[in-house]
């Protein structure tokens, strides 16, 4: 939602000079988005009421409810360690920042479902912790790390970095000027934190919120490690168990559509808020300094975060890969290198469609809710996206091989079934959610008075574009091509559905291992993964601090 | 400056778009792991000269897929890890009818699908293992058995959500009925003291630590972890001897129906039932081979030799969703 330049008359000024060049490829890519959702909605034509029936008597109140209670812990837990981090690294000084401004997003190369074995290994009946402390005192119970609890840590581990990049978008590009504002108007540092700064970056924890609960709604993997059942649960308990999947789209939809309200929900509370405001900041000279007991708190703070979140798991699996022994890491260079082809190939094509339908949501804002319908498929259960995007791509396909056929007589094999071209639209629509939340966000830091400015001294349409809405809202694009490449690599079921012959990722390595129970020799791979987004989001992250301290 | 955009354009485009199959090239869907199929089709290469393409997923996944490809699919076999899916892709038409005396002869009525459509290659078995320090043989019995209020608080189970145990309970009705399976379920889910596993391989572990003492699995699962932990305090124990025998489940293939390279397909199959083959294909995951001239894996046969049961696979299918209602039900999760 942007802030509206008042009067009528700068309003008529401002529609005529809509440039509709930028509308017809964002409805096209809103289209393509949608494609899940309308698979889904079609899925209602054929009811399953006995399924459904059975469904709701027995299954869905439990499953619902857990379901709620998993995002009631994993968003408290999320936004408390991912603001609290953001700021600590964006706006303060203290010993070993400049380490853990970067080292913090580390934990988004870990896919959920490996944090979820490591911990289980670690911390079940028959890991290494309870059977020490076993020893140690003999007679001690059995404690179940299995319940709402354990898999909520999990995902707040898994997740925070979404809160995390984005509210250090947002503190960043904040400015000192609220802040040193209101402490001349009296207010202690922690009160001007949560009373200023935490207020001002609603759009960016909004944003970064909306990620950890799609994210949450979606896994599979995790929760199934810990047999913990959510909604995703009986959706695919219909499709694999009671072999329909019909029904099994039908409970997505509900599933997408209880988002969706969540999310125009959000929107209303942020609709007469405004957060534009100055894009340059200080440098370093700014931050605030924590010294003495405090900077050594927050370090400590962050060393906690840090190793539980990345050093720890990374080190339980270089001692299973250690003790595995299965083929050599070497072998997975070339998984590697797919994973990370494809993983590039979809940040670039996910940003620049996310630049494009932020722009359009901010010329045309009746186009809000295409806009939101485009998003949804990062809230939608892997694998009944992946199905929803095949059967419509197939589908047409088929239809004009058929035509070619019948018109030409010669008949081609398909083109865009097992295609790469489809991999990469379908991991499009997929992390548009991911991209385009961090876009969005910075697009409202552009005042209407700039790219008034900017009409006035005629550039237009695609020239605005290039030279406004691009250089100003690089940090966002940045972090959007960040989170989408990595989620990209650690995507499992579309890759698995749609990937060409011999394009095998490092996920899909992890997968055939862990379907087998072989969760040792998982952990090769799993490191190969960790590595293979490392130096992506090292260089990435750099980068972002890099031109705010310009 | 337009023919270089152009030429761009083409060139990303066929880059970005899907390459043809070779002749001499079989493609295979195949829900078994790549490390359980790649080596027995780089031997039928070796020996033939066929290569072979294939891609892995979850069978009901693969099964959506052939549906959604039509006759333009380049599969020309699908590899299943159990007799449900088999089932379902036999119902939904995506495989054919083979007529081969070799298969027939090799595999038994049982292991394969009455219209021929599928043909089990490998059998695993669903059994209890019990933890040697607690429990001796003679007080297990079969698996209904462990309903028993005796076992109260000993049972140990894996999720209902794992198609192996939707198997298992499948079979249940279709030897006693529903309701007496509904009976032996939920006095399964009133004897486990903790939350259902979500793999074979926590529940035994957890047998051996003393969570519990008994529980069921799939063979080559314990076969790993006695390979992995060889002073793990855990046997084997064969049930329902004197009864229908140990709950038996397949993994196996069918040709596509649109399959391009029938004849050529129909060769592999045969062959992966031959004897050359059964033993490679078992030994890799430790299972037992379906063609019964075909002796098991040195380090299976040392479990011991069993009655398995002979109740038709097919059933497992036709009675999944039922299991599955039936489960729901009860609690068991």
């Amino acid at each position: 939602m942007h802030a509206e330049p008042g009067g009528p008359s700068s309003r008529s000024r401002f529609l005529a000079s809509r440039p509709s060049g930028l509308l017809l490829p964002a409805a096209l890519i809103a289209g393509v988005a949608a494609l899940p959702i309308a698979v889904l909605l079609y899925s209602f034509l054929s009811p399953e009421r006995e399924i459904w029936g059975h469904l709701a008597e027995h299954v869905l109140p439990d499953l619902v409810g857990n379901t709620l209670l998993l995002l009631a812990c994993v968003i408290p837990l999320t936004s408390v360690i991912g603001i609290g981090m953001g700021w600590l690294t964006a706006a303060c000084d203290y010993p070993g920042r400049k380490f853990f401004a970067w080292a913090l997003t580390l934990p988004m190369a870990v896919p959920p479902y490996v944090f979820a074995f490591v911990y289980l290994g670690l911390l079940d009946f028959t890991g290494p912790v309870q059977t020490a402390i076993r020893k140690v005192f003999p007679g001690s119970g059995f404690v179940d790390i299995r319940n709402v609890f354990g898999v909520s840590a999990i995902l707040s581990l898994a997740f925070y970095p979404y809160v995390y990049l984005l509210c250090r978008s947002a503190f960043l590009t904040q400015g000192r000027t609220a802040m040193e504002a209101s402490q001349t108007l009296g207010l202690s540092t922690t009160r001007a934190f949560f009373r200023v700064c935490v207020p001002m970056a609603r759009p960016w924890i909004a944003a970064g919120l909306t990620l950890v609960c799609m994210e949450t709604l979606a896994d599979f993997g995790a929760v199934s490690i810990f047999n913990y059942d959510t909604f995703t649960t009986a959706i695919y308990k219909a499709w694999f168990g009671l072999f329909s999947l019909n029904a099994a789209s039908q409970l997505s939809a509900v599933l997408v559509a209880f988002v969706l309200a969540a999310l125009v929900l959000e929107q209303r509370f942020r609709a007469r808020l405004r957060f534009t405001g100055a894009e340059r900041t200080g440098g370093a000279q700014l931050r605030l300094r924590l010294t003495g007991v405090r900077g050594w708190l927050a370090f400590a703070v962050s060393a906690l975060v840090f190793a539980l979140a990345f050093a720890l798991p990374c080190l339980q699996l270089l001692v299973w890969a250690w003790e595995a022994a299965g083929p050599a890491l070497s072998r997975y260079v070339g998984l590697g290198t797919n994973t990370l082809i494809l993983g590039l190939l979809t940040a670039a094509v996910t940003s620049a469609a996310s630049l494009l339908l932020a722009c359009a949501r901010r010329i045309a804002p009746g186009s809000d809710w295409l806009v939101k319908i485009a998003t949804l498929g990062y809230a939608m259960p892997g694998t009944i996206l992946a199905v929803g995007i095949f059967i419509p791509a197939a589908w047409f396909d088929n239809a004009m091989l058929d035509m070619i056929s019948a018109a030409t007589g010669i008949s081609l094999s398909p083109f865009i079934q097992g295609s790469l071209g489809l991999l990469v639209t379908a991991y499009a629509v997929r992390f548009l959610a991911a991209g385009f939340g961090s876009v969005d966000s910075a697009m409202q830091r552009i005042t209407p008075s700039i790219t008034d400015a900017a009409r006035t001294m005629g550039c237009r349409g695609t020239a605005l574009l290039r030279r406004v809405y691009l250089p100003m809202t690089r940090t966002g694009l940045l972090t959007a091509a960040i989170l989408v490449l990595v989620d990209v690599m650690k995507e499992l079921p579309v890759t698995l559905m749609m990937r060409p012959f011999g394009w095998d990722t490092l996920a899909v390595k992890i997968y055939e291992f862990t379907s087998e129970g072989e969760w040792r020799l998982a952990a090769a791979p799993a490191l190969a993964l960790i590595a293979a987004g490392l130096l992506p989001i090292m260089l990435l992250t750099r980068k972002t601090e890099a031109r705010k301290q310009s | 400056m337009t023919k270089k955009i152009l030429s761009l354009v083409f060139s990303v485009a066929a880059l970005l778009s899907a390459l043809p199959a070779f002749a001499s090239e079989l493609v295979v869907y195949s829900a078994r792991a790549e490390q359980l199929i790649k080596p027995l089709f780089d031997a039928y290469t070796a020996k033939t000269g066929v290569k072979i393409q294939y891609v892995t997923d979850k069978e009901p996944v693969l099964l959506e897929r052939l549906k959604a490809e039509g006759e333009r699919t380049p599969a020309d076999m699908l590899i299943t890890v159990d007799a449900g899916n088999l089932w379902l892709a036999g119902e939904a038409g995506v495989i054919q009818p083979v007529v081969s005396e070799t298969l027939e002869r090799n595999i038994p009525a049982h292991l394969r699908d009455p219209q021929n459509r599928w043909f089990g290659l490998s059998l695993r078995a669903r059994t209890i293992v019990y933890n040697t320090d607690k429990v001796k043989p003679a007080d297990l019995g079969t698996y209904a058995d462990l309903a028993d209020p005796k076992w109260k608080g000993r049972l140990l189970l894996r999720t209902s959500k794992k198609v192996y145990n939707q198997s298992l309970v499948a079979a249940l009705i279709a030897e006693r009925g529903e309701a007496e399976a509904e009976k032996i379920v939920a006095g399964w889910v009133a004897n486990t003291p903790v939350e259902p596993f979500s793999n074979d391989a926590q529940a035994m572990e957890a047998v051996a630590a003393g969570v519990g003492d008994v529980t069921m699995v799939n063979t080559y699962y314990f076969g790993k972890l006695m390979e992995e932990k060889p002073a793990s305090p855990l046997a084997i124990f064969w049930p329902d001897q004197d009864g229908s025998g140990v709950h038996v489940n397949v993994s196996g293939a069918g040709i596509t129906t649109h399959a391009k390279h029938k004849e050529e397909a129909v060769k592999l199959i045969e062959w992966l039932s031959s004897a050359e083959a059964q033993s490679l294909f078992a030994s890799l995951n430790m299972e037992y081979p379906a063609n019964p001239e075909v002796p098991a894996d040195e380090r299976v046969a040392a479990w011991g030799g069993f009655k398995a049961s002979t109740l038709s696979v097919a059933k497992y299918g036709e009675n999944q969703a039922a299991a599955i209602k039936l489960m729901d039900r009860v609690g068991y999760k």
